[in-house]
C-alpha cells in the first residue's frame, strides 16, 4: 500500500489507486470531467492537473498512480492557473444556454466555473455550431453544442454495455458525439449516459423541461424492479407541484453501491416509478358487493378482514403473499398466519412472460424481495392454493398485490378460483384485474411512500425509505397487518417499520443481528 | 560539406528501386553482418553512432531501442512511420520510391536488434506511387528470401490525417481505431501496437541503419556533430532557386543549405524568414540563419530540427498570412481528443483570419500569445506544442507586420 503526501497530509491507499481517488480519500477534490471510476482512463479533459514534486509541469491526476513517497500538491498557483485555462477552453464554444438547460443546477461546467474558473470571458469570435435536441434513442436526447467531448458516454457504451452505439465523429472543434450509422441508443442501460454526462449535453427525454433540479428533494432507496435491488435516489418534486403534471416522483437516479449496482441502473428500473402517481393508484379502502362498490373506513375494513379470518377455519383461508412486499410486511403477515394457524400460504405466481436477465444487473425475477419471502418461510405451492380455491376448500382468499389474470396461469382457472371463493380480500397499491374482483380492497402505500427492507437475490438486506406521503388513505402493509393483528387480539402493534424489523431480526435466524442502523445505506448480508 | 551521399546515393539511377540495383550498389550486405551480431551489440552500435530520429522528435535511436523490455515473452513490433504529414516535408516519399530496399534492409537489422518478428510500414494515404514501389520491393524481398524467414513486413496505408503521423495516433490507426494519440505512460516501447512492445521509427532513420552496420558507428558519428551523427535529407521549399531534397551533414548551417545547396533566395531575392524543421518549428528571421541544423543546434536557437522541412520566405511573403495558413492547418488537423488543442486551434485560427482580413483588434495579438502559452504543455500529444511554435514565434518575431493590419 503506497503512502503519499497530498497537500501536506499523509494518506495510504491501495496499490493501483490514482491521484484523484487518493485525494478523494482525504476529502480533497481534484476537479475532472472525463475521469469516471467506472470507466477506463481517457485523459482527455485535462482538468485534473496536479503538481507532483520533481515533475517539471502539472500532470493529470487520473492517469497517475499513487506511489510511495510521492508528494502531491493540488492547489499551487500553477495548478490553479492551469485549471482556469482549461475551464476557459471548455467554455469558449459552449452555448451557455443554462436558462433553458435541464442540467442547470447540477452542471459541472457551472460548478467548476464557480469554483475554479471565474476568469473574464474573452471569446469574441463566432462559436462553433452543432446540432441541438437530437433524440438518440427512446430515453436520451443530445445537445451537441453543450457537449464537452469527455467521451464518458462513448466509453459507457463500449465498456459497460458493450453495445458501442456512440462515437465521436469529425475532428478538431468540429468533433461531435453521435450514433454510428443505423444505430439507436436503445440498450437496456441507455439512460445511464445521462447520469455520467457532466453537462447538459445528454438529458432524459422523460425528465426534459419537467422541473428545475433545485426544487427536487432526494431520498435514498432501492429499486423494486427486480431481484438485484439496485440502489437509487428518489427525486421528488414537492415544491413545485404544478410542474410536471403533478407527478410527485420526478426521476430516479442510480446510487453507488460497490456490491450491488456500482454506478448504474437499468432503464426498466429507472422508469418503473410511473405506477406511483398513476391513475390506477388506490386511495381508500372499499368493499364490493354484488358489483356495487362502497367506501369503507379503515376500521371497517380491518374489522371485516379480521372477522373473516376468525369466521373461517384456518384451513379454509388461503394467502397469496407477494415478493413485492417488504420484509417487515411479510413478517407481520407471518404473525397473522401464526396467530390463526393458517397454513395455506405461497408467494410465487409465475409471470406470463419470462423475465429477461443479463450479466450486468438485470435479473429474470422481477420482484425485489423473493429471497426475503423465502427466508421468512412463506414459500408454499401457489398452484395448489389456486386449485384449493377452485375446489372450494379455500373459502377466503387473501391476495397481496398480484394480478393473477396477468400471470402464466390460464385465465379460466384463475376466474374459476376467484369466482369460487366466498371472501376475496386484496391488498395493494395499484388496482388491477384481480383487485377488480375482490370483495375487500385495501390500499397499500407505494414503495416510495414507506419504510421497509428488501432482501436481494444474493441475500443483501437493503432499506427503502419514505420519500413522499402515501396517497389518500393508503398504508404500508406492515401497518395494515399490524392493525389486523390487533383486531385479532394480539396486543399493541409495533408503530414503525424499524420496530417490525427489530422483531423480525429477533425471531428469524437469517436476520439475526441486523438492524436499520447496521444496514445503513449500503445494505447487509443475511446469514448464509 | 557536400559530404558523400548515403541515403540518396542511388537516386540518379532510373532503376534504383529494384532489388537488382540495390544489390549492385552494395545493398543487403549489412544484413548478413547484423545477423552475426548479438541484438544487444546492434543496439550498442546504433547508440554509439549518435543516430537520432529524423521523423520529428530527434530522439536517440539506439536509446529508444533499448527501452524494449528484456526477456519479453510475447510479440514485439517494429513500426515504420511513413506518414510524412509535416507541412514542408517530402523526403520519405523519395526514399520509398527510389530506395525501398534500403528501408527493408534497415528494418531487418532493427527488427533483429529489438527481437521483432513483424514490422508494419504505415504509408501516408496520398502516397500512391511510393506505396506501389515499396510494396513491389517487399514482394521482391520475399521472393529473394530476405523477408519471410523470421521477419515479416505488413504494408498499411493511411487515410489522410496528419495526426496519424504522431506515433501513438499511428498505432491507434494501425489497430483499426480512430487515429487518436494515446496517453503516456504507457510508452509504446512497453505497450504499443496491439498491446505489444513497439518501436516506431521514421523511414529515413531506419534507412541509415545499414550504413552504420557496414561502416561503423564511429564513422557515422564523425559525419555530424558531437551529439548527432550522420547526414539527413533536407526538404527545401518556398522562395529558393532550386527547391528539392538535399542530403548533407546534420552539421551544416541553414545559410549553407539555402545559399549553397538550394541556390539562394527568389522572389525579391531578399530573405525574410525561414522555418527550419517543418511547420511545427518556430520561425527564424533572416539574421538567425547562421545556425547548424542538428537537433541541438536548432534547439539552442529556440526552434527545432523536426523533420528538416525547410520553408524559405522572401521579403514579399506576408507573415500574418503565412500564420493564418498554418493556423488553419492545425485547426483542421487537431484530432479533437483533448480540450486545449481541440478548442484553441480553431479559436486561434479565427483570430488570425480576422487579423488578415483587417478585422483584428488591439488585444488580439496578446490574446493569441496568451492562449497559446496557456495551452502549451497541457495536451495529450505534441501536436499542440507543434502548433504553439508558429503561433508564438511568428507573432513575436514579426509583430509589427501584424499590427500594421489591425485598424486603429
Ligand atoms: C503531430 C505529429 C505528427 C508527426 N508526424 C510524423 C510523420 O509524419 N512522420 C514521422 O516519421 N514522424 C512524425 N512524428 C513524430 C513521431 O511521433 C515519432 O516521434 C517518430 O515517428 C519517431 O521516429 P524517429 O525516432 O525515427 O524520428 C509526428 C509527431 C507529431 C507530434
Ligand atoms: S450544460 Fe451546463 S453550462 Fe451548458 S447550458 Fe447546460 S447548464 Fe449551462
Ligand atoms: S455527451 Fe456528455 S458524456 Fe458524452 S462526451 Fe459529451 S459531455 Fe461527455
Ligand atoms: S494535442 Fe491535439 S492532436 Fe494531440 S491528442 Fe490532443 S487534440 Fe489530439
Amino acid at each position: 500500500m503506497p503512502k503519499l503526501t497530498i497537500n501536506g497530509r499523509e494518506v495510504e491507499v491501495p496499490a493501483g489507486t490514482n491521484l484523484i481517488e487518493a485525494a478523494r480519500a482525504l476529502g480533497v477534490e481534484v476537479p475532472h470531467y472525463c475521469y469516471h471510476p467506472g470507466l477506463s482512463i481517457a485523459g482527455q479533459c485535462r482538468l485534473c492537473m496536479v503538481d507532483i514534486e520533481k515533475t517539471p509541469r502539472p500532470t493529470i491526476a487520473c492517469n497517475t498512480l499513487a506511489a510511495d513517497g510521492m508528494v502531491v500538491l493540488t492547489e499551487t498557483e500553477r495548478v490553479k492557473e492551469t485549471r482556469r485555462s482549461i475551464m476557459e477552453f471548455h467554455l469558449i464554444n459552449h452555448p451557455l444556454d443554462c436558462p433553458v438547460c435541464d442540467q442547470a443546477g447540477e452542471c459541472w461546467l457551472q460548478i467548476y466555473y464557480m469554483r475554479h474558473g471565474l476568469y473574464d470571458p474573452r471569446m469574441t469570435d463566432e462559436k462553433v455550431h452543432k446540432p441541438k435536441a437530437v433524440p438518440l434513442g427512446p430515453h436520451v436526447i443530445l445537445d451537441a453544442e453543450r457537449c464537452i467531448l469527455c467521451s464518458r458516454c462513448v466509453r459507457f457504451c463500449d465498456e459497460v454495455t458493450g453495445t458501442g452505439e456512440l462515437g465521436i465523429f469529425h475532428r478538431g472543434d468540429q468533433s461531435e458525439i453521435g450514433l454510428f450509422p443505423g444505430q439507436e441508443l436503445a440498450n437496456k442501460y441507455s439512460a445511464n449516459v445521462v447520469d455520467i454526462c457532466p453537462v447538459g449535453a445528454l438529458t432524459e427525454r422523460d425528465f426534459r423541461f419537467a422541473v428545475r433540479v433545485w426544487y427536487l428533494d432526494v431520498t435514498k432507496s432501492v429499486c423494486p424492479g427486480c431481484a438485484r435491488g439496485c440502489n437509487v435516489e428518489v427525486h421528488v418534486n414537492r415544491r413545485r407541484p404544478h410542474h410536471n403534471e403533478g407527478r410527485r416522483v420526478a426521476r430516479l437516479k442510480p446510487r453507488f453501491n460497490a456490491d450491488v449496482n456500482k454506478w448504474w441502473i437499468c432503464d426498466a428500473g429507472r422508469y418503473g416509478f410511473k405506477a406511483v402517481d398513476d391513475k390506477t393508484r388506490l386511495r381508500e379502502p372499499f368493499r364490493r358487493e354484488a358489483g356495487t362498490v362502497t367506501d369503507a373506513s379503515w376500521d371497517e375494513a380491518i374489522a371485516a378482514v379480521a372477522g373473516a379470518l376468525e369466521r373461517y377455519a384456518p384451513d379454509e383461508v388461503g394467502v397469496l403473499a407477494s415478493p413485492r412486499m417488504a420484509n417487515e410486511d411479510l413478517f407481520a403477515l407471518r404473525r397473522v398466519l401464526e396467530r390463526r394457524g393458517i397454513r395455506r400460504v405461497a408467494f410465487r405466481v409465475p409471470p406470463a412472460v419470462d423475465g429477461d436477465q443479463d450479466e450486468i444487473l438485470i435479473r429474470a425475477d422481477k420482484n425485489p424481495n423473493a429471497r426475503g419471502a423465502e427466508l421468512l418461510g412463506l414459500d408454499g405451492d401457489a398452484a395448489a392454493l389456486l386449485a384449493a380455491a377452485r375446489a372450494r376448500q379455500v373459502k377466503c382468499l387473501w391476495i397481496f398485490d398480484h394480478d393473477l389474470l396477468a400471470s402464466a396461469w390460464p385465465e379460466a382457472l384463475v376466474l374459476g378460483a376467484l369466482g369460487a371463493v366466498e371472501t376475496l380480500v386484496w391488498v395493494g397499491a395499484n388496482a388491477n384485474a384481480t383487485s377488480e374482483r375482490a370483495h375487500w380492497v385495501l390500499p397499500a402505500a407505494a414503495w416510495v411512500e414507506r419504510e421497509g427492507t428488501y432482501t436481494n437475490f444474493e441475500g443483501r438486506v437493503q432499506r427503502l425509505r419514505q420519500a413522499v406521503e402515501p396517497l389518500g388513505q393508503a398504508l404500508p402493509e406492515w401497518e395494515i397487518l399490524g392493525r389486523v393483528l390487533e383486531a385479532l387480539g394480539a396486543g399493541a402493534r409495533p408503530p414503525r417499520a424499524e420496530r417490525w424489523f427489530r422483531e423480525l431480526a429477533a425471531a428469524t435466524p437469517a436476520f439475526a443481528g441486523l438492524s436499520y442502523q447496521a444496514i445503513g445505506d449500503g445494505g447487509q448480508m443475511v446469514r448464509a | 560539406m557536400t559530404a558523400e551521399k548515403l541515403l540518396m546515393r542511388n537516386f540518379d539511377r532510373a532503376d534504383s528501386h529494384t532489388l537488382e540495383a540495390y544489390r549492385a550498389t552494395g545493398g543487403y550486405t549489412a544484413w548478413p553482418k547484423a545477423q552475426a551480431l548479438d541484438p544487444a551489440a546492434i543496439v550498442e552500435e546504433i547508440k554509439q553512432s549518435n543516430l537520432r530520429g529524423l521523423g520529428g522528435a530527434g530522439f536517440p535511436t539506439g536509446t529508444k531501442w533499448s527501452f524494449i523490455p528484456k526477456n519479453h515473452a510475447g510479440p514485439v513490433y517494429l513500426v515504420i512511420n511513413a506518414d510524412e504529414g509535416e507541412p514542408g516535408t517530402f523526403k520519405d516519399r523519395y526514399l520509398l520510391e527510389r530506395d525501398p530496399h534500403a528501408l527493408i534492409e534497415g528494418m531487418l537489422v532493427a527488427a533483429r536488434a529489438i527481437r521483432s518478428a513483424r514490422g508494419f510500414v504505415y504509408i501516408r494515404g496520398e502516397y500512391v506511387e511510393p506505396w506501389r514501389r515499396f510494396a513491389a520491393a517487399v514482394r521482391e524481398a520475399y521472393d529473394a528470401g530476405y523477408l519471410g524467414r523470421g521477419f515479416d513486413v505488413v504494408v498499411h496505408r493511411g487515410a489522410g490525417a496528419y495526426i496519424c503521423g504522431e506515433e501513438t495516433g499511428l498505432i491507434a490507426s494501425l489497430e483499426g481505431k480512430k487515429g487518436w494519440p494515446k496517453l503516456k505512460p504507457p510508452f509504446p516501447a512497453i505497450k504499443g501496437a496491439f498491446g505489444a512492445p513497439t518501436i516506431v521509427n521514421n523511414v529515413e532513420t531506419i534507412c541509415h541503419v545499414p550504413h552504420i552496420i557496414n561502416r561503423g558507428a564511429a564513422w557515422f558519428a564523425a559525419l555530424g556533430t558531437k551529439t548527432q551523427g550522420g547526414t539527413r535529407m533536407y526538404s527545401v521549399s518556398g522562395r529558393v532557386k532550386r527547391p528539392g531534397v538535399y542530403e548533407a551533414s546534420v552539421a551544416i548551417t541553414l545559410r549553407q543549405l539555402i545559399y549553397d545547396l538550394a541556390g539562394g533566395v527568389t522572389g525579391n531575392g531578399r530573405l525574410k524568414a525561414v522555418v527550419p524543421g517543418g511547420s511545427s518549428a518556430a520561425i527564424l528571421r533572416a539574421d538567425e540563419i547562421d545556425v547548424t541544423l542538428d537537433v541541438d543546434g536548432l534547439r539552442n536557437a529556440g526552434t527545432m530540427a523536426g523533420s528538416a522541412g525547410v520553408i524559405v520566405m522572401d521579403e514579399t511573403v506576408s507573415i500574418p498570412e503565412a500564420l493564418m495558413v498554418v493556423a488553419r492547418f492545425y485547426a483542421h488537423e487537431s484530432c479533437g481528443q483533448c480540450t486545449p488543442c481541440r478548442e484553441s486551434t480553431g479559436w486561434i485560427y479565427k483570430m488570425c483570419h480576422r487579423i488578415v482580413e483587417g478585422r483584428g483588434t488591439k488585444d488580439d495579438l496578446d490574446k493569441i500569445l496568451d492562449v497559446a502559452r496557456r495551452g502549451a504543455g497541457t495536451t495529450i500529444c505534441a501536436f499542440y506544442d507543434g502548433a504553439v511554435g508558429p503561433y508564438i514565434s511568428y507573432i513575436e518575431k514579426f509583430r509589427s507586420e501584424f499590427e500594421a493590419l489591425i485598424p486603429t
